[in-house]
């Protein structure tokens, strides 16, 4: 018999921090998947969800809820990664979303829906030398309008580029800067309102 | 405690589960299927996955290795960081690909091992991505045709018979599909910038496009453990002529680089590029043995 209820050694690697982003947690960031704690004899076993392939932090984060657990009493306790169903930035919480602006980073819109799709190319809403997104739309219409103009797939265009806010000020007139920052899963963006630079969570 | 600090914390880390302590951050380099379930489903045949696992993961090696070396010479920061990121993603692909390939086939060998361990002739890469960087222009071109195609090949595997591979594949499309946003974005810029850009952006297509034609080649291996190459010949061809088109660039028209008897990279038959890179790749490992850090 075992127990998965979210308490006990859920709550313990629940709080552990990201080593990237530490002002959330493992549970925030939607990285823990599952604790089991076996009925007899008390065994955990976390499950986590790597984010991106090539994120270092992974073996951090391991070695961390590890560690806490132990601390917390358990004696016997395993980590092992989940693969399956892959990471995306729709599993961090609405807390995490929360901490995420607090502390001044953007955080990420809806993902894309399904997989790649070989589609239209003008889907690109900010690339390098495309025009800046301005609250995220603005500049862009001619581009979601004619979506299609390469026309010859049937599929679906990315979803447009959603209105990012600056974190710091709330303004909604924004721009990429560049779509990679610091670590694989943040862009650097730019308010055009308070002149600060921000960094925002890409949705993967 | 210092939980809140991930420097102080690691020094502390419990030697479980990677057996060892590690001294800074990123060098504690996990097994990176850490408890996945790893037997071998039935009815697959374990030397053939290992060898497909390796194919795609030698591919994503090298051409992360060749993207690493943008570092200190891209055009602007932002690219710099832009293509290390791509080489990060695709490296953490390649050692999962690797670690699998080590696990199918029975032998145990590891990331490392594989990696550090064989010998031109035993990478199955194909020779698109151990071409020298040229510019900038033929690296974005070279990384359009990768990605695009890698993305529309992981998009099928996601669905593998081994659970594993379906898994890896389906993170990485993701990651695939942003390469693909990445290198679409400069082919427009260039391509559909100032005469002398769009010429550039050609010159790197044209030098390019005669690797292209070994990515829809079947090797024996692929047809029976993975998805036969030549039915995403269309669909990846036409899309990289939807962004060309948008671009004002032309489908190169041009021979295949030729074969060696029919052979090529994925029979560990390579281009002389090959040699120098794992060189440089190799030197630290086979200089200090079984050093750990």
């Amino acid at each position: 018999m075992v127990t998965t209820a979210r308490t006990g050694a859920w709550e313990v690697a629940a709080a552990v921090p990201d080593p990237e982003l530490p002002m959330l947690t493992l549970a925030d960031l939607g990285v823990l998947a599952e604790v089991e704690v076996a009925e007899e004899g008390g065994a955990v076993t976390a499950w986590l969800t790597p984010t991106y392939s090539g994120c270092p932090a992974v073996a951090e984060m391991a070695a961390d809820v590890d560690r806490r657990l132990r601390a917390a009493g358990y004696p016997d306790v395993r980590v092992r990664l989940r693969l399956d169903p892959p990471w995306s930035t729709d599993l961090i919480t609405a807390e995490g979303r929360r901490k995420l602006a607090e502390a001044g980073i953007a955080p990420p819109g809806p993902a894309a829906p399904g997989l790649l799709g070989l589609g239209p190319t003008r889907f690109l809403d900010s690339g390098p030398g495309a025009p800046v997104a301005s609250g995220g739309h603005g500049g862009h219409g001619d581009r979601e309008d004619h979506g299609d103009r390469g026309g010859h797939e049937a599929r679906p265009a990315a979803p447009p580029v959603p209105a990012v806010t600056c974190p710091l000020c709330g303004c909604a007139d924004t721009e990429e800067l560049s779509r990679f920052g610091s670590t694989a899963c943040k862009a650097l963006w730019r308010c055009r309102g308070c002149r600060e630079p921000f960094e925002r969570v890409k949705e993967i | 405690m210092t939980d809140d600090h991930v420097y102080l914390s690691l020094a502390e880390a419990s030697p479980e589960p990677e057996g060892e302590g590690r001294w800074a951050y990123g060098t504690g380099f996990a097994d990176p299927l850490l408890g996945v379930d790893t037997a071998v489903p039935a009815g697959l045949d374990g030397a053939d996955l290992a060898a497909y696992c390796l194919m795609l993961g030698d591919d994503a090696l090298v051409l992360a290795q060749r993207l690493i070396e943008w570092c200190t010479r891209a055009p602007e920061l932002e690219e710099e960081v832009a293509l290390a990121n791509l080489g990060l993603d695709l490296l953490g692909q390649a050692r999962q690909l690797l670690t699998r390939a080590g696990q199918a086939d029975g032998t145990g060998r590891t990331e490392d091992d594989l990696a550090y361990w064989r010998e031109e002739h035993e990478f199955r890469n194909v020779r698109l991505v151990e071409a020298p960087n040229g510019d900038f222009a033929y690296s974005i071109a070279r990384l359009l045709v990768f990605a695009t195609a890698r993305g529309a090949l992981y998009e099928a595997l996601a669905g593998h018979a081994d659970p594993v591979l379906a898994a890896v594949a389906a993170r990485s499309v993701k990651e695939l599909a942003y390469h693909r946003e990445y290198a679409t974005a400069w082919t427009l810029r260039l391509g559909d910038g100032t005469p002398y850009s769009s010429a550039r952006m050609q010159a790197g297509l044209d030098a390019v496009w005669p690797l292209v034609e070994e990515l829809f080649t079947a090797h024996p291996v692929e047809l029976r453990a993975g998805v036969d190459p030549a039915l995403l010949r269309e669909p990846v061809l036409g899309s990289l002529a939807a962004v060309l088109a948008e671009a004002g660039l032309t489908v190169p028209e041009v021979p295949a680089l030729a074969t060696v008897g029919g052979r090529a990279g994925r029979d560990g038959v390579h281009t002389e590029a090959l040699g120098p890179l794992l060189a440089e790749f190799q030197v630290v490992a086979r200089a200090h043995p079984g050093a750990t850090w």
